[in-house]
C-alpha cells in the first residue's frame, strides 16, 4: 500500500514520535512512502539547529537520517517554514536572514505537494492534529 | 477520478495560525481542481462570525480571505450545528454560505470523502 504521511506537530510533541514510528513501521512491512509532508509546527521536525538534552530522543535526526537513508520525498510547506523560521539558502538569502538551517533530506515546497500526495497514496495519515 | 480530501478547522481565527492554515490547505486544493470540503467544528465556527475587530490583536482579517473559497472553486462548506449553538452563533449571520449539519449529517460527511484532515 502506498501512504502519505502528514505532520503537524512540533518535533517535541509525542505525534511526530508517532508520525516517525508509523513510517518505520509502514517501510518494515513491504509498504511504500510517497511523501512526507511537513506542516504548521510540524516543520521543526526538519530544522537542523534544534538540540535534544543528552538523554532524550534526538527526533529532528532522527527524522533526517530517517529520510535520507530510505531516500524519501520529504517535503516541508514553505509557507508553514518561513514563518517559524526554517530556511534553506535560498530563502536564508531572499529574505536576508543570518543562516539556513533545513536539515538534509528535507526541501521546501508548496502545499500542492500535500494534496498530490492524497491523490498518489492509496492513504494519508495525519499526526498531531488539535 | 481524483480523491476527495475534507478539511475540518477547529480553531478559532485569533488562536494562532490553524485557521489560516487550515483556508490555505483548502484554497491550494481548490487551485488544483482538487474536490476539496471545509467543515468548520468546535471553535472553528467561530471564524464564520462577521464584524470582527482583528486589528485589535494586531491581525489580519481572515474572514476577507475566507470569502475567496468559492472563487477558488471550494464551495462544499459545512458547519456543525451543535459547535454554533454552544458559542451563541445563529446560523442566518454567518459571513459564508454553509450548509450547517448535525450529527448525521457530519458523520455522512466524514463518511463521504476519502481523507480528512483536522487542523
Amino acid at each position: 500500500m502506498k501512504f502519505a504521511i502528514a505532520l503537524f506537530a512540533a518535533p517535541h510533541s509525542p505525534a511526530s514520535r508517532r508520525a516517525l514510528r508509523f513510517a518505520e513501521a509502514v517501510l518494515a512491512g513491504g509498504h511504500e512512502i510517497v511523501r512526507v509532508f511537513l506542516y504548521q509546527d510540524g516543520v521543526h521536525s526538519a530544522s537542523a539547529n534544534a538540540v535534544a538534552p543528552q538523554d532524550e530522543r534526538d527526533i529532528t535526526a532522527d527524522w533526517q537520517r530517517f529520510v535520507e537513508r530510505h531516500g524519501l520525498d520529504g517535503v516541508v510547506c514553505i509557507a508553514a517554514a518561513l514563518r517559524r523560521g526554517v530556511l534553506d539558502t535560498d530563502e536564508a538569502r531572499r529574505y536576508g536572514r543570518p543562516a539556513a538551517n533545513l536539515a538534509p533530506g528535507w526541501q521546501l515546497s508548496g502545499l500542492g505537494q500535500l494534496h498530490e500526495a492524497v491523490q498518489t497514496a492509496d492513504r494519508l495519515v495525519c499526526f498531531g492534529g488539535p | 477520478m481524483a480523491r476527495s480530501l475534507l478539511i475540518v478547522s477547529r480553531q478559532a481565527p485569533w488562536s494562532g495560525p490553524h485557521a489560516r492554515e487550515a483556508l490555505d490547505m483548502a484554497l491550494a486544493g481548490g487551485a488544483y481542481d482538487l474536490p476539496i470540503a471545509l467543515l468548520f467544528l468546535d471553535d472553528g465556527v467561530f471564524q464564520l462570525q462577521r464584524g470582527q475587530q482583528p486589528g485589535a490583536l494586531e491581525q489580519k482579517d481572515l474572514g476577507a480571505n475566507l470569502q475567496a473559497l468559492p472563487l477558488f472553486g471550494v464551495e462544499s462548506l459545512y458547519a456543525c450545528r451543535h459547535s454554533l449553538q454552544t458559542r451563541g452563533l445563529a446560523e442566518d449571520t454567518l459571513l459564508l454560505p454553509v450548509q450547517v449539519l448535525d450529527a448525521p449529517g457530519l458523520r455522512e460527511l466524514l463518511d463521504a470523502h476519502d481523507e480528512v484532515v483536522t487542523i
